[in-house]
């Protein structure tokens, strides 16, 4: 095993944990940032950092390419030790990064909800089919349906959309009330403001539908090919109607990855990380910043990551005038979550045959009894395979009411040989 | 461009395509599940491994986390 050492060691390089490196650089202290994508940019700048003009994202280019911060890239953080150490896997073998204070920047998931066809090829996540065209993946002319929940599914839709693809409609469970609602309140947010305007205006032509969802989703039988056509039933205030798709781009807002921050001890309250003024949680030289602290968005993300590297780098000062901008940028994240929490109906998407666990392939009705997370994966597998529980966690934390299920490293599966 | 096979066919890709974009474009389903279903991505940013394949012999590997590149041997449906 490879073993290193830094001053401040950084877990993630999307906006937030790019905004921490960037701010700790100045310090004079070693910066070492890692991630486990092959390309810096996490999830908003994914692939498309050195294409971004904004002035954030060069800023962090510079501070990257000046050597001032050592980027170690497909490098997948898995395990903790006591004396402030992760190990991560890499395509060359395992390394161990020791180092006097972390900074914890592992961002968001979407959130999946099964409903009767979300397991066959095709239906995508909404950022999740997002991402694979951001890597390479051609949607000339396809039909999609997007659906779900969530200011991201205006995003991936403009994008797409930009892409060559035909969105045939944006389906949000959300109530028309309470987007309006929250769409008057980004008044308050110049910056949101011209963002959201702009989005709305390039969308026009995708109907964009509150108070809709997915009902189920047929597809052809899959054999050698994937699927190729798919039929997809939205409701929406009691009618129903059949669409004809190439795919389906469903996510229901997003979820922070507790997995890291949950290892290390860090306190969670209400789903997210609790941190203070400086972004330091209840472990000692541990701070954690972005959509880990609660999902806000990208601004939220690197006025956060900035307060955190600057507090982990003995800048505090420097971070004085932040923390209300960090607040108001806070404000914003509540409101999401009031806007985009779940409906109730959406429970109800579930049939006794519907797969909950993807890994093991576990069904509603093997599950539904199950008073608790852990007494379900002993008797059934669920949640027990190499996604270890991420995506159906959160479902059934929704569906079931089940409390999270705890942490154990490796936090990903990892060979054998390196642990 | 990177040339790489899949299941034993040439498929050609630009710079910075991930394995599993590629694989979208081949056509084969990605891996069978324990009740024998064809499934394909989902979250495409590493969390559900709903896109592992075998590349260069090394099974298990997430194709939404790694770039194409030129030689690559994928073998996927496992
Ligand atoms: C699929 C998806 C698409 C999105 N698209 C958009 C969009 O188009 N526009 C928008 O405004 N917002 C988008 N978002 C919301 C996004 O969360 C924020 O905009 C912003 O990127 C958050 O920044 P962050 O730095 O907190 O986290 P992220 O950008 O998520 O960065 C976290 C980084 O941590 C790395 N990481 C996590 N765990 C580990 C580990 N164990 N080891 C090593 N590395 C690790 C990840 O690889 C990732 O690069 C998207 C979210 C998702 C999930
Ligand atoms: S698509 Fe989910 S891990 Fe690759």
């Amino acid at each position: 095993m490879n073993k290193t050492s830094t001053d401040i060691l950084i877990v993630g390089a999307g906006p937030a944990g790019l905004a921490a490196a960037a701010a700790a650089a100045n310090s004079g202290g070693t910066v070492t940032l890692i991630d486990e994508n092959p390309r810096a940019g996490g999830q908003i700048w994914r692939a498309e950092l050195g294409k971004i003009r904004s002035p954030a994202a060069s800023k962090f280019l510079r501070a990257l390419t000046q050597g001032r911060v050592d980027l170690i890239n497909s490098a997948t953080v898995f395990a903790f030790s006591g004396d402030n150490t992760l190990t991560a896997q890499t395509p060359g073998g395992s390394i161990s990064i020791s180092c006097g204070k972390m900074i914890l920047a592992a961002g968001a998931r979407e959130r999946f909800l099964p409903f009767p066809g979300w397991t066959l090829p095709g239906v995508f996540g909404a950022g999740g089919l997002q991402a694979l065209v951001k890597g390479g993946l051609s949607i000339e002319n396809k039909r999609i349906v997007v659906a779900g929940s969530g200011p991201l599914l205006l995003a991936v839709a403009d994008y797409l959309k930009t892409h060559g693809a035909t969105v045939l409609v944006i389906a949000e469970q959300a109530s028309a009330a309470k987007i309006r609602r929250f769409a008057r309140g980004l008044w308050r947010q110049p910056e949101k403001m011209v963002q959201a305007a702009a989005l709305r205006a390039r969308l026009i032509g995708i109907p964009y539908k509150p108070d809709t969802w997915i009902t189920r989703c047929r597809g052809p039988r899959v054999s050698k090919r994937l699927a190729r056509e798919l039929e997809v039933t939205i409701k929406s205030r009691g009618s129903s109607r059949v669409i004809e798709c190439d795919y389906v781009a469903c996510g229901f807002h997003l979820v922070p990855n507790l997995e890291l921050p949950m290892l290390l001890g860090c306190q969670i309250r209400d789903g997210s990380v609790s941190v203070g003024d400086h972004q330091q949680t209840s472990v000692r030289d541990v701070y954690c910043a972005g959509e880990l602290t609660g999902i806000a968005g990208i601004e939220s993300s690197l006025i956060e990551g900035e307060i955190a590297g600057l507090a982990a780098s003995g800048q505090t000062e420097k971070a004085k005038t932040l923390i209300k901008k960090r607040d108001a940028a806070t404000g914003f994240g509540r409101a999401l979550d009031h806007t985009f929490a779940l409906r109730p109906e959406l429970k109800h998407l579930v049939e006794d045959d519907t797969l909950i666990c993807r890994c093991e392939d576990v069904s509603y009705a093997q599950v539904k009894d199950f008073a608790t997370f852990r007494e379900a994966k002993l008797q059934t597998r669920c949640g027990m395979g190499p996604c270890q529980g991420r995506v159906c966690g959160p479902a059934v934390e929704y569906l079931l009411g089940w409390e999270p299920a705890s942490v154990r490293p490796p936090i990903f599966p990892v060979k054998m040989k390196y642990l | 461009m990177h040339k790489i096979k899949v299941n034993g066919r040439e498929v050609r890709v630009g710079e910075g395509t991930t394995l599993a974009a590629a694989i979208l474009a081949s056509g084969d389903p990605f891996r069978t599940s324990v009740r024998g279903e064809a499934r394909a991505p989902l979250c495409g940013i590493g969390i559900c491994f709903e896109c592992r394949v075998t590349v260069n012999g090394q099974p298990h590997v997430r194709s939404c986390t790694v770039l194409a590149e030129d030689g690559m041997e994928i073998v996927t449906g496992e």
